[in-house]
């Protein structure tokens, strides 16, 4: 019973991690691929928290270190989007592909 | 089975409008000015609720209750939120929903027209939310939340003309004042938690005392935790010196100077401390310090009234003035008086500021040396400005008087005559602005021309109820004690007794001054037999430091903002010079070495390196076509791989 319900968990991550991936890939818009990556790496916050219950982990670590995970995707999407609004600045947009300065 | 009916209930009070709210942010194109209605409804049923549970704790007595879950657990210790229903929190429930219901009943003539109009009500909305969740709360992490929610609708709805610069700035203002104070409060709650080990009011009230009986804390801890969650009040509720953001936040739409600057979040502030008076009991220093803020407040804001023209500004000032006045009524341990003088005020000071908004409403401008006269042509605004004059002025008969009385009894009966005489002359000073500001508006001849008309009915039927609650709020009083009952909860003898606090001398005290100011005002301003100018030129000196505010914000100005922005500069210059410096001399380095390194590179190395080059180049021509400079073509190919591994680890297990 316990088993199932720790399959479960680990599906609805794996369902979410490739609706992540999906939009990473498949989203213009700069801001929607910054989200895609949210839902990411929450995933993987999921499956930490769940392992974390599954294992009985003593010191929680499971738990504590999602947090951390938040707290640096917090600051990461910061920098993200002061990346966007400064590529926004320069080429007036924020769909991926006019940013193809790195073209040869 | 009664309890879970109540509990229901209350989860039903701040569900409504957050539904509303959900509906009015997400469907605000397709509701339009429907938007109104949605909010309306769900406040309105959240306001019957609230009256059934007031009128159900007057009735039924000692009955909390109270809801808790685990809202984090880390291994054995975790945080925990939950709500209660006590007689403090019954009354708050009651005068933040009537507020918020009369509020959006007037915005609708107030807002008419406004290209964001759904936004204002799902803003309004939200903001009664967080309100009520601070008032629901049973620990201090909600309260935090809530706190902080309220702060950010605060902002936004200060700030929601913010094509304008000044209002824009104003809603800034007001939100970085306020977190100074917040962060205080942080501190205490951090400081709190690790003594104590839990949030919840209850338990912290009992702990307290436990743990002051057994010495495993001291007065000087209860002390600094005090004074720092002081500081939340002081910010919320725009104490000095954090009262600078209060009369610029005048700026955001008068319904919202109403509903959050006068009734509800200011008040949160109060709330707060009385919530946490188990704390202060046991405080003395922090009490004192609590009294003394109050007190200095209340003059100081006051005084500023005196002067000032703009007619929000002096309702702000006014606002200021009154919260020191609870603060102050706390500080003595007048924690009934401090909680009545909250309701009471909560209901004319609304009424003043929608009637403020009915006169800009009805003569476009907010000067009152542009006004007068205006009686004649919008009645229902003067009867009901008048009614709420009285009441904050102290009038025997209307709210004001009675929980202006208390508060003064609570100082005289503390002994504390500083505070008393402060207070009484405050309240000179009330009566003598109130009523400066009802003269030059209202009464005389017009003094420029302005086309005024009363206001639509949506306008004018919020003016009336609380101009009846303003009256009969007082009657709270004279059910007496079961109010001090009712707010006393929780929190055992709290307080000194509030019944024979009266005496003749406060009271007789409290109604000369009242008199004495308004006969004042008509003399200087309805007569006109002494001409403020003259006193104005008299006292040129004090009547220019009261106009700029005591210069407080230039102060803060030297103080906090420009040393920033010369340690901003400061360091830009550094940059510049060093760092800059710096990198350039490592570059004229590099330069040199490299003119002696291109002859080397010239004669020897480009005979190998032309031949590797061709190379390059040539693969280099066919590898380029891979690079697309699409992001996402790369992580697909990297995606592709992973999932190329996957397969493999499947297959090859």
């Amino acid at each position: 019973m316990n088993s199932l319900y720790f399959y479960t968990i680990l599906i609805v991550s794996l369902v979410l991690f490739l609706i992540g991936v999906y939009g990473v890939l498949t989203r213009r818009n700069a801001i929607g691929i910054l989200m895609a990556i949210e839902i990411m790496f929450n995933s993987a916050n999921i499956n930490l928290v769940a392992f974390n219950k599954f294992l009985n982990l003593e010191n929680s670590i499971g738990i504590i270190f999602p947090i951390f995970i938040i707290t640096l995707a917090a600051a990461e999407t910061a920098v993200g989007l002061a990346l966007i609004l400064s590529i926004y600045r320069k080429l007036k947009s924020v769909y991926v592909e006019k940013m193809d300065l790195l073209k040869w | 089975m009664v309890e879970k009916m109540t509990l229901l209930l209350l989860i039903l009070i701040p569900l409504l409008p957050l539904l509303a709210f959900v509906v009015n942010i997400f469907f605000g194109k397709r509701v339009g000015t429907n938007a109104a209605y949605v909010s309306l409804a769900a406040i309105s049923v959240s306001f019957v609720i609230s009256l059934y549970l007031f009128f159900g704790m007057l009735a039924g007595g000692e009955k909390i209750v109270e809801y808790t879950f685990d809202w984090l657990n880390f291994g054995s210790s975790g945080v925990k939120l939950g709500i209660m229903l006590d007689g403090l929190t019954a009354v708050m429930l009651v005068v933040v929903t009537t507020v918020s219901l009369l509020v959006k009943l007037y915005s609708i003539g107030y807002m008419n027209g406004d290209p964001r109009y759904s936004r204002f009500y799902a803003y309004l909305s939200m903001f009664t939310v967080a309100m009520l969740g601070l008032v629901l709360a049973n620990n201090f992490l909600l309260l935090f939340i809530s706190w902080e929610l309220v702060g950010l609708f605060s902002y936004l709805l200060i700030g929601f003309w913010y094509e304008k610069k000044s209002a824009s700035d104003a809603g800034k203002k007001a939100f970085i004042t306020t977190k100074v104070g917040d962060l205080g409060f942080f501190a205490g709650l951090l400081l709190l938690f690790t003594v104590f080990g839990t949030f919840n009011f209850k338990e912290l009230g009992e702990l307290v005392i436990a743990n002051l009986a057994s010495g495993s804390v001291t007065v000087g801890m209860l002390n600094l935790i005090g004074i720092l969650i002081f500081c939340g009040a002081v910010g919320k509720s725009a104490q000095f010196p954090l009262h600078v953001w209060l009369p610029d936040a005048m700026e955001g739409p008068t319904p919202v100077s109403a509903l959050i600057h006068a009734a509800t979040m200011v008040a949160a502030g109060v709330y707060l401390v009385a919530r946490t008076f188990f704390i202060y009991k046991c405080a003395p220093l922090a009490m004192a310090v609590v009294g003394y803020t109050g007190a200095f407040t209340a003059i100081f804001a006051a005084s500023m009234a005196l002067v000032a023209y703009d007619i929000k500004r002096v309702l702000a000032f006014s606002t200021v003035s009154q919260l020191g006045y609870m603060i102050m009524a706390l500080g003595v341990g007048g924690y009934t008086a401090g909680m009545f003088h909250l309701t009471t005020h909560a209901f004319f000071k609304a009424l003043l500021f929608l009637g403020a908004g009915s006169v800009i409403h009805g003569s476009g401008t907010q000067d009152i040396r542009e006004m007068g006269g205006l009686g004649k042509k919008m009645k229902i605004t003067m009867v009901t400005f008048l009614i709420a004059c009285l009441s904050i002025s102290g009038i025997p008969g209307f709210s004001g008087y009675y929980s202006k009385e208390e508060v003064l009894s609570a100082a005289f009966n503390s002994g504390n005559m500083v505070i008393y005489w402060v207070g009484t002359i405050t309240a000179f000073m009330t009566a003598f602005y109130m009523f400066r500001l009802f003269f030059m508006t209202f009464t005389g001849t017009s003094r420029t021309e302005i086309h005024a008309h009363e206001s639509p009915k949506t306008m004018t039927v919020p003016l009336i109820v609380l101009a009846v609650l303003s009256i009969v709020a007082g009657g709270l009083f004279v059910m007496g004690h079961s109010f001090e009952h009712l707010v006393y909860f929780g929190v055992e003898g709290a307080g000194e007794g509030g019944a024979e606090a009266g005496s003749h001398f406060v009271r007789n005290m409290s109604i000369t001054v009242a008199v004495l100011g308004i006969t004042l005002a008509f003399f200087m301003y309805y007569l006109k037999k002494i001409s403020p100018e003259y006193l104005a030129e008299k006292l040129a000196s004090i009547h220019k430091l009261l106009s700029n505010k005591y210069y407080i914000d230039e102060l803060y100005e030297i103080i906090f903002i420009k040393p920033v922005k010369g340690l901003g500069n400061f360091l830009f210059k550094f940059d510049q010079k060093v760092v800059d410096g710096a990198v350039n001399g490592s570059g004229f380095m590099t330069v040199l070495m490299s003119k002696l390194q291109n002859l080397f590179d010239k004669v020897i190395v480009d005979g190998a390196v032309n031949g590797t080059g061709w190379i390059a180049n040539k693969g280099g021509e066919i590898l380029k076509q891979l690079q697309t400079g699409f992001i996402q073509n790369y992580i697909l190919i990297a995606v592709s791989g992973l999932f190329v591994i996957v397969l493999l680890r499947i297959i090859f297990k």
